[in-house]
């Protein structure tokens, strides 16, 4: 064991350069990575591989002496992860170490044939064990990653908004889900009681199909507001959509439906006993106001 | 014993609940509501739960049982201020309490009863 160390740091200088070429001819990313930042890395990760041999053994990499190691890796790969590098990226930056490696054991051991065996064995154990690390932290950032996004997600995509004094709007982007239509239940109804509002319409022109489950999910909304006082109006049907639902047997006859948004708008101004009226003459009118001024 | 008190406001009943419910005091209330109906010939009934956190399938169908008994005596019952976790809870229920209407305050409660007699009156005047 005692040799792969020794055999690591006397030849440190010619492992880097050798490595950089291998992983450069294996996989070609200059466009994510600048050639300083990678010789330093390089550098960081031999150094870090060879204490960890002489202080933890080349056997197992989960013990103490290859924290060093371990945590350099596992912020490299989260880098890597980010800066949008594939999997295999991933694992060949520490694979290609294995070509020089080999090498330089053999140069140094060639004539003892067992000890070059058990050496190259437990360095290609080694490698094979830091390659699956890597790989692994890769993965857990990029879960981290899918995790965070989705959280994001939920939250931009139930926005309430209040179009009126005593109407509200909810425009659903996405697919609606069990956990998603409770986090829009729970907020269409806090805003309902917030705001005192008679109307709700919900918008699905955002929704890209509507099953029995999402039209389950939206009756179920609609009754939890008409249980408090207040009103639905769903709209933003598509005739894809409106069609999926005949088809389905979905029943909707309790609900009002509208086409458009502004449909359901004008209908709730008109329930709440308002009309929107134009103050001014529109530009027919007026041309016809002008012509009858130069005819006279 | 514990009551929950029904008010009279003209021809209508005022009832709160301020209360936690529990199993009696819902059978209490259902006995009295439809006594005072007969009673003081009410046609509408305005039921405030604006103060009612926790409810379970009984209170429900007990609110749901008020409404229909009091259709029966000829009085509309309106339910007002509904939380939106008790909604929650009686939709995840099934009880979507069809014969009941709901106003989002006791204000457009009254005014939604008031609307109802209002129309009732006047198609009693046009038969007439």
């Amino acid at each position: 064991m005692d040799n792969l160390a020794e055999i690591i740091s006397q030849n440190e200088t010619r492992l880097r350069s050798e490595w950089i070429r291998t992983m450069s001819s294996a996989v070609e990313r200059a466009d994510l990575i600048s050639k300083a930042e990678l010789d330093e890395q390089c550098a960081s990760i031999l150094q870090a591989i060879a204490e960890g041999v002489k202080a933890g053994g080349a056997g197992s990499i989960s013990g103490a002496g290859w924290t060093t190691a371990r945590e350099l890796l596992s912020s490299i790969s989260a880098s890597r992860a980010r800066q949008g590098f594939s999997p295999s990226d991933v694992a060949t930056f520490v694979l290609s170490l294995k070509q020089p490696l080999f090498i330089v054991i053999r140069e140094n051991l060639g004539r003892e044939q067992d000890r070059l065996f058990e050496t190259i064995w437990s360095a290609t154990k080694l490698l094979d064990s830091l390659a699956l690390f890597t790989t692994d932290a890769y993965i857990a950032t990029r879960e981290e990653l899918i995790v965070r996004q989705q959280q994001e997600l939920l939250e931009l995509s139930t926005p309430v908004v209040k179009l009126w004094d005593g109407i509200l709007a909810l425009p659903i982007i996405g697919t609606l889900d069990s956990a998603r239509t409770q986090v829009v239940m729970e907020s269409l109804l806090q805003t309902v009681v917030a705001t005192n509002s008679k109307f709700a319409i919900i918008d699905i022109t955002g929704v890209p199909t509507v099953d029995t489950l999402v039209a389950q999910h939206l009756l179920k909304t609609i009754t939890a507001a008409r249980l408090m006082g207040a009103e639905c109006i769903i709209s933003g049907v598509r005739p894809q959509i409106a069609q999926t639902i005949v088809h389905l047997g979905i029943n909707l006859e309790d609900v009002v439906t509208k086409a458009k948004l502004a449909d359901a708008f004008a209908l709730a101004l008109q329930r709440s006993g308002r009309a929107v009226v134009r103050t001014t003459a529109g530009p027919t009118s007026a041309l016809a106001g002008l012509l009858k001024k130069q005819e006279d | 014993m514990e009551r929950i008190p029904v008010l009279r406001m003209g021809s209508l009943l005022l009832i709160t609940i301020q209360v936690d419910m529990h199993d009696k005091l819902a059978l209490q209330l259902q006995d009295d509501v439809t006594e005072r109906i007969s009673e003081w010939g009410s046609t509408g009934v305005l039921i405030d739960i604006s103060s009612l956190e926790i409810v379970d399938s009984f209170i429900g169908r007990m609110l749901a049982n008020i409404a229909a008994m009091s259709r029966v005596l000829g009085a509309e019952t309106v339910v007002v201020g509904m939380q939106p976790a008790v909604a929650i809870t009686l939709v995840e229920l099934g009880m979507s309490l069809p014969g009941v209407r709901t106003a989002l305050s006791v204000e457009a409660g009254m005014e939604l009863l008031y609307g109802a007699l209002k129309t009732g009156t006047e198609n009693e005047r046009l038969e007439a």
